[in-house]
């Protein structure tokens, strides 16, 4: 007779006092596959923790976003952000469903041309592009966004020698209503420096100014800001047109979108506080469409999201290593997957789900990483069915800076696979081995023997 | 060890302490561990029972159990 699945026993204290209408238990139903395809079979063949992105999510969010947009505002274009997740195979799914290529440095530049993006569909964001960054980018006319006026000297020194006239775009801080407000990227808006900048470029017929950006914070949970900062923009456009009769041809309201996780601290769920797409495009396109800009002559709308478009798509399955009571009876479960791997527990109260079927008991507990470190707790308190040493977990929406910010701490990070849209399972990234680390290392000669 | 008498206990799992008032929840497999204990087996007893019932390696089995009652035990639920 086959024997019956084990549950850890447990018993606990049932204290009388204001029930919380929210609810205790988060987790009623296991996540026992994605996309069709089970995560304990992945877990067997790929290795635990396992990073899991699913293809079908991306292009269905994507599409989502974009039929969102472009249902209210004529012309809009996505560039992807890279750092959001510069894995290839992603940034692959996202250039085949259109998306441009955002990228704030060379590294990520060069990614972006290897993924087959011509210069004219990178936008160069960031503070640090070298003259040799410049260079590159000048030459295969990709958009500049300067963020500085030593940038722009050095653009114009650039273009004389290059004989060629640069595209490009400034970034521009404003306040939008939110606190802290971002100053310390671009020029500033209410000072007059953004004004200061543009005359700059257009006095002197060195630079083709094709564009204005902002981005004016992340994780943005109000809308309005995005109404404030489109506005702001459009004005500039409209008096650009009537002082130079100069046509701005793009208008990028960068990313900040925020997704559906929820911030630490939060009382209610990311679910339920965090603004729809619907509400970004509407805040935004009704800035524009209302501006002083003649319909005839409205510029293009970037979107440089990535945080909204790919953390759905992104999870991590993991095992539990152990569970043990703390000094003042508390649970504690260690997992295998640490801050080092999932960066974004400083910032969430990830979702954590069993991959197994449980029942309805619950206990609470604090989760902890396998790294040997104070600060790798992946969750403070999270209340989950009784689990056991080998369980499997799942934590959700993950897909957004785990896999740029990630670290090589400790331990060798682990593969990441993609499944595509018939459910088959390719690894986009490997694990690392000993040998990818020690192979940019060298010991003196002196040091070569450790017996004198 | 036995089951403290001023304890009574319900098949859906509720535990109640008449001397102090306090109440617990108990998950299934708990219930049917206080039911051994309560029929006089031995923590060794209630291992081989489980072990050849439940789905589970001997290392998790052992210490389920003993964290398991070692947490009766400070609840004053089981008295040695």
């Amino acid at each position: 007779m086959a024997k019956l699945h084990f549950e850890r026993p447990i018993i606990k204290k049932l204290n009388v006092g204001i029930s919380n209408k929210f609810g205790s238990k988060t987790e009623f139903e296991p996540i026992t596959e994605i996309d069709g395809v089970d995560i304990k079979e992945l877990i067997v063949k790929y290795g635990s923790p396992l990073f899991i992105i699913s293809e079908k999510t991306i292009r269905e969010t994507y599409r989502e976003a974009k039929q969102t947009f472009e249902s209210r505002f004529p012309k809009v274009q996505f560039a992807w952000s890279y750092k959001t997740n510069y894995l290839d195979a992603v940034c692959k799914v996202f250039h085949q469903e259109g998306s441009w290529a955002e990228v704030v440095s060379r590294f990520e530049y060069e990614k972006a041309l290897e993924n087959g993006m011509p210069g004219n569909k990178i936008i160069f964001n960031g503070p640090d592009k070298t003259e040799d960054d410049l260079k590159i980018a000048i030459e295969n006319e990709s958009y500049i966004h300067i963020d500085h006026f030593d940038e722009l000297y050095s653009i114009m020194n650039l273009s004389e020698h290059l004989k060629k006239k640069p595209k490009v775009a400034i970034r521009v801080n404003m306040d939008t209503g939110v606190y802290p407000m971002w100053d310390r990227f671009g020029f500033n808006y209410e000072n007059g420096e953004a004004w200061e900048a543009i005359n700059k470029i257009l006095m002197n017929d060195k630079l083709e100014l094709v564009g204005l950006h902002t981005h004016i914070g992340t994780f943005m949970l109000s809308a309005n800001a995005y109404h404030i900062a489109a506005s702001k923009l459009a004005d500039l456009a409209y008096h650009i047109k009537k002082k130079y009769n100069h046509t701005i041809q793009y208008i990028d309201m960068g990313g900040g979108f925020a997704s559906k996780n929820t911030l630490k601290g939060a009382y209610l769920s990311g679910l339920d506080t965090s603004p729809t797409f619907n509400d970004y495009a509407e805040a935004i396109s009704s800035a524009l469409l209302n501006s002083e800009i003649p319909p005839d002559s409205l510029p293009m709308l970037i979107l440089e999201t990535g945080r909204a478009l790919i953390d759905d798509a992104g999870s991590l399955a993991g095992s539990v290593i152990a569970i043990k009571k703390l000094s003042d009876g508390r649970r504690s479960t260690i997992v295998d997957f640490g801050v080092n791997i999932l960066f974004t527990s400083f910032w969430y109260e990830h979702k954590v789900t069993p991959a197994q079927g449980f029942t309805q008991y619950s206990e609470t507990s604090s989760m902890y990483g396998p790294l040997c470190m104070n600060i790798d707790v992946i969750r403070e308190t999270i209340t989950l069915p009784p689990l056991k040493k080998g369980d499997n977990l799942v934590v959700s929406r993950i897909g957004a800076y785990n896999m740029t910010q990630w670290m090589q701490f400790i331990t060798l990070r682990p593969k990441v696979v993609m499944i595509d849209l018939n459910g088959t399972t390719h690894i986009i990234r490997n694990n690392e081995s000993l040998k990818d680390v020690k192979g940019l290392e060298s010991v003196p000669e002196h040091l070569k023997k450790i017996s004198k | 060890m036995k089951i403290n008498k001023k304890i009574a206990v319900s098949e859906s799992g509720f535990v109640f302490d008449s001397s102090t008032g306090d109440s617990f929840s108990v998950n299934p497999l708990g219930i049917e561990i206080i039911g051994m204990v309560r029929d006089n087996k031995t923590e060794d007893d209630i291992r081989k029972i489980l072990s050849e019932k439940y789905e589970v390696s001997v290392p998790v089995l052992e210490k389920s159990l003993s964290d398991f009652i070692g947490s009766l035990r400070s609840a004053k639920i089981i008295e040695d």
